[in-house]
């Protein structure tokens, strides 16, 4: 089993080095002619104004908290999606309730206007 | 390749011709392209975060090619064994799903350290938007496993080879995982982290020469995958009806097996391609809180609907 993951760790380790060497050579070739003007962050041809490292939207911070619960749901049905033929009933029953649960979780998200922006 | 196509479809789409003076067709001009990006400036801004901004683009252009190790792309002996692809691992598509995702960690970190609004707000948009369709997409994709009973991708292709391909046999799953697979790949009518009108040139605002190459040239290869995995999930991978019984696998050479069933993989993929290509110059964008509504209040109930009523079907019959 262990043999069939090593095609991948060679191909990976050509997809780094390819991707390497385009660094490398962003690098070394092409000109280099700096100016204050050329290195300033780009706002369109004014003067850059205020900070740049500033307050983002609550709901980014959200998403990703609600990213991280479905996902471990997610990963959670996957053994039950393969066997699941094997089960009895009760399995499938069981997996509704569990999902069920999760509806009226997603239902309350909603009606609490996470996803509303304003 | 993809993006000599993309730009000569874009311009066959908007009645205009098109690169088409370097090479055949303009064939190579992609290559040109990078040629020359290689020989322009590569600025680094002054503010920016120096280690994470080089590291991004390899973030970004590093993923989607590994994911297409596991894919598999043809077969010598119309699967009673032989399975051509770089690996054929038991968790396929598991690992396609791992993999892709660290995709979003380079548009991120491109967005914060490059040190400007434009990019910040990019990188923010594209990472909650990847994260939120992920979530459609695995449960999408639970309903093939259960259809199918097997992760391994080929042992996917094998059903679909018995049993009908999943575009028939799931048709809700085809349009939900389309819809996820566009906004994954950050191709309009998603294309919020870059929309050009209104935030310039989104994650990659500040980068230029080889490192913005390696973002764009990351995003091509994701669609490219991105076009594998569906043909494999859901147009029945290198099978095609009756084609075994013009080259029945006793008496053709493994050779030729292998040739066919990889025409027909890349037929397949070349297809899907140009249906993206085709969308992209065909639909307006769409808002980026019309898009995460869409994904949070349709598509995911939609796609737990879609295990349920799965799980109803199999055990009917």
């Amino acid at each position: 089993m262990k043999e069939n993951y090593f095609p991948i760790l060679i191909y990976s380790i050509v997809v780094i080095g390819l991707a390497l060497s385009f660094l490398m050579m962003a690098q070394y070739f092409g000109p280099r002619r700096k100016s204050k003007q050329k290195l300033e962050p780009y706002e369109c041809g004014v003067e850059p104004f205020d900070s740049h490292r500033r307050k983002f939207h609550v709901k980014f911070y959200l998403i990703a908290t609600f990213f991280i619960l479905f996902d471990i749901e997610t990963v959670f049905l996957i053994p039950w999606a393969v066997t699941f033929k094997e089960m009895s009933m009760i399995a499938v029953f069981e997996m509704f309730f569990f999902l069920f649960i999760l509806g009226i979780g997603l239902i309350y998200i909603l009606k609490k206007r996470v996803f509303d922006w304003d | 390749m993809s993006l000599w196509a993309e730009r000569r479809i874009s311009a066959f789409i908007q009645d205009r011709l098109g690169p088409n003076r370097v090479g055949p067709l303009g064939l190579f001009q992609p290559v040109a392209d990078v040629i020359k990006f290689i020989f322009k400036e590569d600025i680094v801004p002054e503010r920016a975060n120096k280690f994470i901004y080089n590291l991004a683009p390899l973030i970004a252009f590093i993923p989607p090619l590994i994911t297409f190790a596991v894919i598999p792309y043809g077969t010598t002996d119309w699967g009673l064994g032989g399975n051509l692809a770089i690996a054929d691992i038991g968790i396929g598509i598991l690992f396609i799903l791992a993999v892709s995702s660290i995709n979003a960690y380079g548009l991120a970190y491109g967005g914060w350290a490059s040190f400007s609004k434009y990019s910040l707000l990019g990188g923010l948009r594209s990472a909650a938007q990847i994260i939120s369709f992920e979530i459609a997409m695995g449960l999408v994709v639970i309903s093939l496993l259960m259809s199918a009973g097997s992760v391994n991708l080929n042992d996917m292709v094998l059903y679909q080879k018995e049993n009908g391909w999943f575009i028939f046999t799931q048709p809700l799953a085809f349009i939900l995982f389309m819809i996820t697979a566009f906004a994954e790949t950050n191709r309009l009518p998603f294309d919020m982290p870059e929309a050009e009108s209104e935030l310039v040139g989104g994650y990659h605002t500040e980068y230029s020469g080889l490192k913005f190459a390696m973002f764009f040239m990351g995003e091509y290869i994701a669609m490219a995958t991105m076009s594998a995995i569906i043909v494999t999930l859901f147009l029945g991978g290198w099978s095609f009806p009756w084609i075994e019984t013009l080259f029945p696998s006793g008496s053709s050479s493994v050779i030729v097996i292998a040739i066919v069933s990889i025409t027909v993989f890349m037929g397949k993929v070349t297809a899907m391609l140009f249906f993206f290509i085709w969308v992209r110059w065909t639909l307006p964008r769409i808002r980026w809180d019309q898009l995460m509504k869409q994904g949070w209040k349709i598509l995911i109930p939609l796609a737990l609907l879609n295990i349920v009523l799965t799980a109803v079907f199999k055990f009917i019959w």
